[in-house]
């Protein structure tokens, strides 16, 4: 396996050296857990770990749910009930997986604009990222659908409406929107396929995060100045770098601690306080709710799927050249889609050959209002399709393309970096000062 | 460096959750009543759960039902806490359950639920006071629930004092002015009126402290682990608070001979 050059294992006992000709599993988990990773990352660089927890969390409360809770339009509202009342600890169990599905998208939006910030889609990381996003997708496939089975009033209309955008594809849109329903309204069946789903897509996930892993531990961690390791020699790469195990294991695992002690907070103390109070209600297809809003990691999107209507030029635009074939509806939902596929692209759209936004002195302010504009998204998609939103829903739409598609490939052309260090090294010492002994000294155990 | 990993953690809480509550209920006045069950520290009063189910079973069953809740729960620790035997007692004169095996009707034991509702329109009152947002703002962001909590008691309490008098009727119904009530006009008739309930230790029965007392009711009603919650809750933060200061230690004595520095201990 390429990599930055480090200590491989070597087997010594002969019951080692047995299991390693037939099954190198030692070796390949040493190798992973000891990998040279740049010293200088900061403190964005936890998110990562967020995320595995947030994965296993969620698999693991997800199983036991799924031992009390019944697949069917009649009885599973009456089954959340259940284990909301009658499970021992089934309170807990739900309130967690239902805010942990908040905190693994607080954590992934937080990891992804660190990505979007210090460059770690750029070459060679295409890869990372294009998996990263992959992961990004199901996520939101498996919330989305997770959020239809206690089978509440927005259970119900979410899925009515988000199924519904299916239905807008041109010709072949209805059928799919049947064929993914299994029916045609939201019923039973939808109920049944979306349930089986929800339990797929997590290993779909886990698989991906696998990839993901081995991507970046093949190309190296991206850091803070976006220089990379040098790779010439062990005692280089060791200047660069530490092994994960015990530094970035232990760093890693604080931040988790902390940001699980908010976790616990909000479960403890306010676990309703993410959700929606219309999904207490059983679903009831006679009664629609006065506004349908999505959960709180959606609206962003679901602002600039509402923010494209029939009196936008660019709409009507697209509507006349295609000769009716795009109306209002579809635009929106290719603006959906595209907003995150433009984000998936963002590798190739970027041309700037410097990776950090650290030095990058105009590049930063355009991603510092970039977050803002997500913000402002998330803010627009919870209010009513009326006036002042609608223009501000636009605008800010228009921001998220035009910071993909305009002004990341003329920034890269027109931009002066600032000075970068040359090494991680330099970066680490003008930080800390200069050590000693250059070279990464072990770790001691404490007296 | 904690400090950044704290904002990062807090303010991405803070400025992504709110907004989805913003729809439910919008419109009406709630006024913030004062809950015993509010903060990380309010418990449920045990006998303000008490009234609360006394005016529940003379006057809201009369239209309404809770089939969500267990009638055994009445006995739960963290609720109304009644004897078992008053718990029996309390379902078989109150209740009758349609019994599948009898085909026929039979007084309600305690494993059955509360009965579901016997007036069309009159919604089940199971989970009312999480299915309601009595706070929304501010610019629809949902931040003062951070602070005030959703409010489904508040805004529970605000319609059964919200009534103004006025009435009109309309297409064949008779809707009662409301001014807690979205739109301003609701078809459930004033349930509450002064000294409507007797209690037994002669607590004030005045409509305000009705209202509060039954929405108290209701709370637990839909969140009856709330006690245990908390207590969990509390003990987790701390927990989880001793290993970050455990673990930030930790960290920084293994750095500390990276970072250049010497280890004081």
């Amino acid at each position: 396996m390429s990599g930055i050059p480090h200590d491989h294992y070597e087997p010594k006992t002969g019951g080692e050296k047995w299991l390693n000709s037939r099954l190198p599993i030692i070796g390949l988990l040493y190798d992973t857990i000891m990998i040279p990773t740049p010293k200088n990352l900061n403190w964005w660089w936890i998110w990562g770990i967020v995320l595995a927890f947030c994965l296993v969390l969620q698999i693991a409360t997800g199983i036991v749910l799924v031992m009390h809770y019944t697949p069917h339009v009649d009885m599973a509202f009456a089954s959340v009930e259940h284990i909301m009342r009658d499970v021992n600890g089934g309170h807990m169990l739900r309130y967690l997986h239902a805010n942990g599905a908040s905190l693994f998208f607080v954590a992934v939006y937080i990891h992804i604009f660190r990505g979007l910030f210090y460059g770690s889609y750029k070459a060679p990381r295409e890869i990372t990222w294009i998996i990263g996003m992959l992961i990004y997708l199901c996520m939101m496939g498996t919330a989305f659908m997770g959020y239809v089975l206690p089978w509440g009033q927005m259970s119900f209309w979410g899925a009515t409406v988000i199924t519904g955008l299916f239905g807008a594809i041109p010709f072949i849109g209805e059928p799919i929107q049947t064929w993914l329903l299994g029916g045609p309204a939201v019923d039973n069946a939808t109920l049944n396929r979306f349930f089986s789903l929800h339990y797929l897509l997590p290993f779909v996930i886990a698989a991906l995060v696998v990839v993901h892993i081995w991507a970046f531990h093949t190309t190296g961690n991206n850091n803070p100045t976006g220089v990379d390791v040098r790779r010439g020699s062990k005692e280089e790469a060791k200047k660069d770098t530490l092994p994960f195990w015990p530094y970035f294991v232990i760093k890693d695992l604080f931040a988790l601690a902390v940001v699980l002690a908010v976790f616990w907070a909000i479960v403890g103390f306010m676990p309703n306080y993410l959700g929606h109070p219309d999904n207490y209600v059983e679903a009831n297809p006679l009664v629609t709710p006065a506004h349908i809003v999505p959960e709180w990691y959606f609206l962003p999107f679901y602002a600039i799927l509402r923010a494209f209507t029939s009196e936008v030029w660019v709409v009507q635009f697209a509507s006349f050249i295609t000769g009716g074939i795009v109306d209002a509806k579809f635009f929106g939902v290719l603006a959906m889609f595209g907003s995150i596929l433009v984000m998936a692209l963002v590798p190739w759209l970027d041309t700037s050959s410097v990776r950090s936004g650290k030095f990058r002195p105009m590049f930063k302010w355009w991603f510092y209002l970039l977050v803002i504009d997500f913000i402002v998204l998330m803010w627009l998609g919870a209010q009513p399709a009326e006036e002042p939103y609608k223009s501000f829903a636009l605008v800010a739409s228009a921001y998220w393309f035009g910071y993909f598609l305009i002004i990341l490939p003329i920034l890269g052309v027109i931009e002066k970096p600032t000075e970068i260090p040359a090494t991680i090294e330099e970066d680490f010492e003008a930080h800390y000062g200069k050590t000693s002994d250059a070279s990464a000294p072990e770790a001691t155990p404490a007296e | 460096m904690f400090k950044k990993l704290a904002i990062g953690a807090v303010v991405a809480l803070g400025l992504t959750a709110p907004a989805a509550s913003f729809a439910a209920g919008a419109g009406g006045h709630v006024e913030d009543f004062s809950f015993s069950f509010e903060g990380p520290f309010g418990t449920y009063d045990q006998n303000q759960l008490q009234r609360g189910l006394q005016i529940y079973t003379e006057v809201c069953s009369a239209c309404h039902g809770m089939k969500q809740v267990p009638l055994r729960s009445l006995a739960d620790e963290g609720g109304p806490h009644l004897p078992a035997d008053q718990v029996l007692a309390y379902a078989e004169q109150n209740f009758e359950v349609f019994d599948a095996e009898l085909d026929d009707f039979r007084p309600a034991k305690p494993v059955d639920h509360f009965p579901a509702n016997t007036s069309a329109g009159a919604p089940d009152l199971s989970m009312m006071a999480k299915a309601r947002a009595g706070f929304h703002g501010p610019y629809g962001t949902g931040l003062s629930q951070l602070f005030n909590g959703i409010g489904g008691p508040e805004y529970i309490a605000s319609i059964l004092t919200g009534y103004t008098g006025e009435e009109k009727e309309e297409a064949g119904t008779l809707f009662y002015e409301n001014h807690a009530f979205p739109g301003g006009w609701i078809a459930m008739a004033p349930p509450l009126s002064d000294e409507l309930v007797e209690f037994a230790d002669g607590h004030d029965n005045s409509v305000h402290h009705m209202a509060q007392d039954v929405s108290a009711f209701l709370m637990w009603a839909a969140e009856p682990k709330m006690m245990a919650r908390k207590q969990a809750g509390l003990v987790g933060v701390l927990f989880l608070t001793i290993l970050s200061v455990l673990l930030y230690l930790t960290n920084k004595r293994l750095w500390a001979p990276i970072k250049g520095k010497r280890y004081e201990a």
